[in-house]
C-alpha cells in the first residue's frame, strides 16, 4: 500500500514539473527533447558541483582563517 | 487591498474589494514557462518554414511571399504556437439550453488541436459555471418560454427591417416603457445587439472636440465606440478615483491640446461590473466627481443589471443612488434576462435624439419579437409584477450563492479577484500549462468552466472565470467546490498567502466534518 502512495506522490511531482515548465502542452517528441536537454544541463551542474565545490570551499576556508588568524605558519 | 473605506459618508455599505498581489515565485515560474513555449514556438516556425513539418495554419500564397508579411507579429505567433496547443478548452459546442446544467458534444483531436472530430457522444448534465445566466432565466420551460412561444406564433421570428423603417413593433414600444420604469429613468431605447449598442451609440453622443475618460479595463465595445467617435481618449487607472480626478482637473485647466479651447463635452465611460476582474465601479465617488467637474457619465451595466441591488435594478440601486445622476445608463439583456440585445436609458431628450442619430437605430435590424417577449416576461418577473415572488427569490438566491461561493474559495486558499458581492469570480491560474490543464480536468469531473488567457488578460495573469447563477442550488455549488478543491490540490493552485480563518457561523453539517478530516 505504501509503495502505491510513494509512486503516486512521485507521479504528482513529475506532473508539477510538467506544469511549471509547460512541457504539459508540448507534443511527445518535443517533450522528450526538452527532458533530454533539462537532464543534460542538470547532470552537468551536478558534475561541476562535485568537481569544484570541495576545492573552492577549502581554499575559501584557508583564506578567511589567514585573515582572522593573522599568524603566519611557521616553517620549522 | 481596500477594506472598508468610508469616503466622507458617500458609501452606505462596506466596499470590500481585493486584488491580491502575484507571488514572486509564481511570476518567475510563469515567465520561465512562457520562455520555454516561445523557444519551442521558434523551433516549430523554423521547421514549418524549411518544410520539415507540414504547415497547417494560414500563410500567404507563394506569389505573395515577397509582400509585407501578414503573420509575423506577436499575436499570430502566440496564436499558432501557444493558443493552438490548448485550444480544446474553448469553442466547445453545447447542445442544450445553457442553464445550471448543460449538455456538451464530445470532441477529440488527433493532430494536437488543429482539427477536431466529434465522437458522437454527448456529455450530459455538466454543471455550468461559465454562462452569464445570473438569474437563471435561460430555461426551456416556464412562463417566459410559454409567452415567447405565443408571441412567436403571433409575430413570427424575423422583423426584416430597421427601427426607422418598418421594424418598429408595438412590442418594442412596450419593452421600452417597461425598461424605463424598471431603471427609474424617463425613457429608454432597445437595440438588437449589446456590442452594437455601445459601439454605435457612443459616436452619436460625442465627436471631435470632446474628451472621453475611459477606464483602463473597459470592454472592447466601449473602446471601439470611443475610437469610432473621433473624440480624444484618455485612460485612467482601473477604478482609481485619484487618477480620474487628476485627468478631470487637467482637462478643465488645460483644455484641448493645441488650441487650449475648453472641451465641448467630457464623457466618463465606466462599467458596473468588470467581467474579467469581478470588480464593481466606485459609483458614489464617480458621481461626486462628475458633479464637481460638470462632466457626463456613461455607465455600462452589462453584467450588473439584474445581478446587483436588493431588487435587481443594478449597481445604482446597489449603492442607493439616484438613477437620474447617471446621464446615460446602458445595459444588455443577454446576461440576466436570458435574451439578446441592449438598451440605453436616460432623459427623454437624449433618447429622442438617439432615435434619430444612432447608427444602430438607422441601419441595424431591430429585436426579434420572441426575444422581446422573453425580456418583457423576465423583467416583469424580477419586478414582481407577474404576481409571484419568484423574481425577488432569484435575486436573493444569487446574492447568497455569490457570498457563499466566494467565501468558500477564499477559505480554500485560492487567489480570487474582485468585490465580495460580484457574481463574477475570477480564480487566478497564472501559468500557461495550468490554463489548459484546469479546463480539461474540470471537464473530466463534469464541470464546465471558462478559462481566460492572453490577450483578454495581461500575459501572466491568466484566470478561470466562474459566473454564478440563481439557478445553481447549494448541492451543485458544493459539488463544484469539492471538485475545484481537488483540482486545486492536483495542480497546486492555492497560491494565497492570506489564509482566511473559517467563520464560525457556518452550520456544522456533514460537509464541515469532511473538510477538516483531510
Amino acid at each position: 500500500m505504501d509503495v502505491k502512495r510513494v509512486k503516486d506522490y512521485i507521479y504528482w511531482l513529475y506532473f508539477q514539473y510538467l506544469l511549471i515548465t509547460c512541457s504539459y502542452v508540448l507534443e511527445p517528441w518535443e517533450r522528450s527533447m526538452f527532458h533530454t536537454i533539462t537532464l543534460t544541463v542538470f547532470a552537468m551542474v551536478l558534475y561541476t558541483a562535485y568537481v569544484f565545490v570541495p576545492i573552492h570551499v577549502r581554499l575559501a576556508f584557508q583564506f578567511f582563517s589567514q585573515i582572522f588568524g593573522g599568524q603566519p605558519e611557521s616553517t620549522v | 487591498m481596500n477594506h472598508i473605506v468610508h469616503n466622507g459618508g458617500l458609501y452606505k455599505r462596506p466596499f470590500n474589494e481585493a486584488f491580491e498581489e502575484t507571488p514572486m515565485l509564481v511570476a518567475v515560474l510563469t515567465y520561465v514557462g512562457y520562455g520555454v513555449l516561445t523557444l519551442f514556438g521558434y523551433l516549430r516556425d523554423f521547421m514549418r518554414q524549411w518544410k520539415i513539418e507540414k504547415c497547417q495554419n494560414a500563410t500567404e500564397r507563394e506569389e505573395q511571399k515577397d509582400f509585407v508579411p501578414l503573420y509575423q507579429d506577436f499575436e499570430n505567433f502566440y496564436n499558432r504556437n501557444l493558443y493552438m496547443r490548448i485550444r480544446d478548452s474553448w469553442n466547445r459546442p453545447i447542445c442544450s439550453v445553457p442553464g445550471a446544467k448543460v449538455d456538451m458534444m464530445e470532441r477529440i483531436s488527433h493532430d494536437y488541436n488543429w482539427t477536431f472530430t466529434y465522437t458522437g457522444r454527448v456529455i450530459k448534465d455538466i454543471i455550468n459555471m461559465g454562462s452569464y445566466n445570473y438569474l437563471g432565466f435561460a430555461q426551456k420551460s416556464g412562463t417566459c418560454q410559454e409567452a415567447a412561444a405565443k408571441v412567436l406564433s403571433q409575430y413570427g421570428a424575423g422583423v426584416c427591417s430597421t427601427r426607422q423603417e418598418m421594424g418598429n413593433l408595438d412590442k418594442h414600444e412596450e419593452l421600452e416603457k417597461l425598461v424605463a420604469r424598471f431603471l427609474g429613468v424617463e425613457s429608454a431605447m432597445a437595440y438588437g445587439m449589446g456590442f452594437a449598442t455601445n459601439s454605435m451609440n457612443i459616436p452619436a453622443l460625442v465627436g471631435k472636440g470632446c474628451l472621453i475618460l475611459s477606464d483602463e479595463l473597459n470592454h472592447a465595445s466601449l473602446v471601439l465606440g470611443a475610437r469610432l467617435s473621433g473624440a480624444t481618449i484618455r485612460i485612467f487607472k482601473h477604478n482609481n478615483m485619484q487618477s480620474l480626478e487628476k485627468l478631470l482637473k487637467d482637462a478643465i485647466v488645460h483644455g484641448q491640446p493645441r488650441t487650449r479651447r475648453p472641451w465641448k463635452k467630457i464623457l466618463i465611460l465606466v462599467e458596473g461590473i468588470y467581467s474579467m476582474e469581478g470588480s464593481i465601479v466606485r459609483l458614489p465617488e464617480v458621481i461626486a466627481l462628475k458633479k464637481k467637474y460638470k462632466s457626463y457619465l456613461y455607465l455600462d451595466e452589462a453584467h450588473s443589471i439584474g445581478a446587483l441591488g436588493p431588487s435587481g435594478r443594478g449597481v445604482v440601486e446597489y449603492f442607493g443612488l439616484n438613477p437620474e445622476d447617471v446621464d446615460v445608463m446602458m445595459g444588455t439583456f443577454t446576461k440576466s434576462f436570458g435574451a439578446a440585445g441592449g438598451y440605453i436609458g436616460g432623459k427623454k431628450e437624449l433618447i429622442d435624439y438617439l432615435r434619430t442619430y444612432s447608427h444602430s437605430a438607422v441601419y441595424a435590424t431591430s429585436l426579434s419579437p420572441p426575444v422581446v417577449e422573453q425580456i418583457i416576461t423576465s423583467m416583469k418577473c424580477i419586478m414582481g409584477e407577474d404576481g409571484t415572488t419568484v423574481g425577488k427569490a432569484r435575486v436573493q438566491q444569487l446574492a447568497e450563492n455569490t457570498r457563499y461561493f466566494r467565501r468558500r474559495l477564499k477559505e480554500m486558499g485560492f487567489i480570487i479577484y474582485g468585490n465580495e458581492d460580484s457574481p463574477v469570480v475570477p480564480l487566478m491560474l497564472y501559468m500557461p500549462a495550468k490554463i489548459g490543464a484546469f479546463g480539461r480536468e474540470m471537464l473530466k469531473r463534469n464541470i464546465g468552466v471558462v478559462v481566460v488567457g492572453f490577450p483578454a488578460t495581461p500575459i501572466i495573469e491568466s484566470r478561470a472565470r466562474f459566473c454564478l447563477s440563481a439557478a445553481h442550488t447549494k448541492e451543485m455549488l458544493d459539488t463544484a467546490l469539492k471538485e475545484i478543491n481537488e483540482v486545486g490540490d492536483l495542480l497546486q493552485l492555492k497560491y494565497s498567502r492570506h489564509r482566511l480563518v473559517p467563520l464560525l457561523d457556518r452550520p456544522f453539517d456533514e460537509t464541515t466534518y469532511e473538510e477538516t478530516e483531510d
